[in-house]
């Protein structure tokens, strides 16, 4: 019980230091739209062509835009040695652990939440057709993507350029997760339901998050005190 | 048994010794200054009896615990260099937020109580970052006592404090060790630290040099035990 408190609380202090300061998730958010629209200007793909990227498209603009908020993690603890407290209370790096990806999975899926709907209207896209399905795709890959990136952002948080290490670790290790992301989300938009074909991929989806879950929640108190 | 007790402790940094067979031992109410050059290992030491990182040799443990355990660490207190609070939550959100990580009875009532003994009840809801210096390193202080730790850790606590952050961390140093808490404070302030010390010891290149109860002489001439026992 005091896990699960502990863990609100962490969740609640990040959300309430982000929401004030707005930092990553207006950086994030300006990104993925500006990206978005970009490259509605820069190409013109027919319609079985938009289709046939928007998956990849998505999930690289998420991707991206998810390592500026995840990367603020634990750096947000460096400037008044922050961490050392956290460190010093009587919290499992466990409940550390899962307060912070929890913050971090909600500001993600705002700035995904806000980015669907700019793809839709700039690339003429009905993306609502699946939308409970497409909506589960989005909440697995997200949270593969946010266990990765908080691990990361500890991993990374006492070295000078985490800001650039943060990513270029992120990125290989979530192959397998952005892979099955992009392939169901694509499908979904094309109006495929989930299951058939693609379940293999929402299976591998579902066995990496709860993979990538059990070994941060194991390895936090490691990566911080050694 | 001994509040802190390190035994036999070594620290590598690659192939330097940063710490070398260090044996230390602190009893409850207990105030230890650890003194020390620059880079003569306090601030590791401390570190590690803190439970930040982890002996390569040798063993620390508070009040008979290992330090990574919860329930030692809910009798830890700490500051360090920084003042461990968050520049955008207000002092109020940042001793409650405390407050509930230590599973304190009432976490509001306990952050207003020692907002006042700070000094900081009528900035309560002022953001942190909007703070003079002197009013963060009080609040650093109160966040320090906020769970009434029976062990307090503190790495360098009067440097850049102001007078009056002085004297609060005093006053509440004196009342702690008064009610038999356990101070281990590393310190280049001498003259405040040995006011208040009870036992003094001397790191030099990671070992221990000295360590003894404090005498009327050390507290008369903060440099004595330099003097006498401190390889140039």
């Amino acid at each position: 019980m005091e896990f699960f408190r502990q863990t609100l609380v962490i969740a609640g202090k990040d959300l309430r230091a982000e929401l004030r300061t707005k930092e990553a998730i207006n950086a994030a958010l300006a990104f993925s739209i500006v990206i978005l629209v970009l490259f509605s200007f820069a190409f013109d793909p027919g319609e079985q062509e938009t289709v046939d990227m928007s998956g990849g498209l998505l999930w690289i603009v998420f991707a991206f835009a998810g390592t500026l908020v995840l990367n603020r993690s634990f750096a947000r603890e460096v400037p008044n040695d922050c961490l050392d407290a956290l460190v010093a209370a009587p919290i499992s790096g466990a409940a550390l652990f899962l307060g912070k990806a929890l913050a971090n999975f909600a500001l993600v899926m705002a700035v995904e939440l806000v980015s669907l709907p700019v793809f839709g209207i700039f690339y003429n896209v009905h993306w609502t057709a699946r939308i409970w399905s497409l909506l589960f795709v989005l909440v697995l890959g997200t949270w593969g993507l946010t266990v990765i990136g908080t691990m990361l952002s500890a991993l990374t948080v006492n070295i000078r350029l985490r800001e650039l290490m943060t990513p270029v670790l992120v990125y290989p290790l979530m192959l397998p997760a952005l892979m099955s992301a992009m392939l169901l989300t694509m499908q979904l938009i094309a109006g495929k339901p989930l299951g058939g074909e693609n379940e293999i991929w929402l299976r591998l989806l579902v066995v990496f998050d709860v993979i990538f879950t059990a070994l941060a929640l194991v390895l936090l108190e490691t990566v911080l005190v050694g | 048994m001994s509040a802190v007790a390190a035994e036999g402790v070594w620290k590598f940094y690659g192939d330097y010794p940063a710490l070398r067979d260090v044996a230390l031992h602190a009893d409850p109410g207990a105030c230890l200054a650890l003194i020390g050059r620059n880079g003569a290992g306090k601030t590791t030491l401390l570190r590690i009896i803190g439970g930040f990182s982890k002996a390569g040799r040798g063993q620390v443990r508070i009040l008979g615990n290992d330090p990574r355990e919860t329930a030692t660490r809910r009798r830890m207190g700490w500051i360090g260099h920084g003042i461990s609070v968050y520049d955008e939550l207000s002092a109020l959100e940042n001793l409650s937020l405390f407050g509930r990580l230590y599973n304190l009875p009432d976490p509001h009532k306990s952050a207003m109580e020692w907002l006042e003994r700070t000094g900081l009840e009528r900035v309560k809801n002022g953001l942190v970052r909007e703070f003079s210096r002197g009013m963060r390193q009080r609040l650093a202080v109160a966040r320090a006592f906020l769970h009434q730790p029976s062990v307090l850790l503190l790495d360098e606590p009067f440097t850049a404090l102001d007078d009056r952050a002085i004297a609060v961390l005093q006053r509440l140093l004196r009342e702690a060790l008064a009610e038999g808490r356990t101070v281990v404070m590393s310190t280049h302030q001498l003259r405040e630290a040995l006011e208040l010390a009870t036992h003094v010891a001397l790191l030099n290149r990671g070992k221990i040099a000295f360590s003894g109860a404090r005498t009327a002489q050390m507290a008369a001439d903060p440099g004595w035990v330099y003097a006498h026992y401190d390889e140039a």
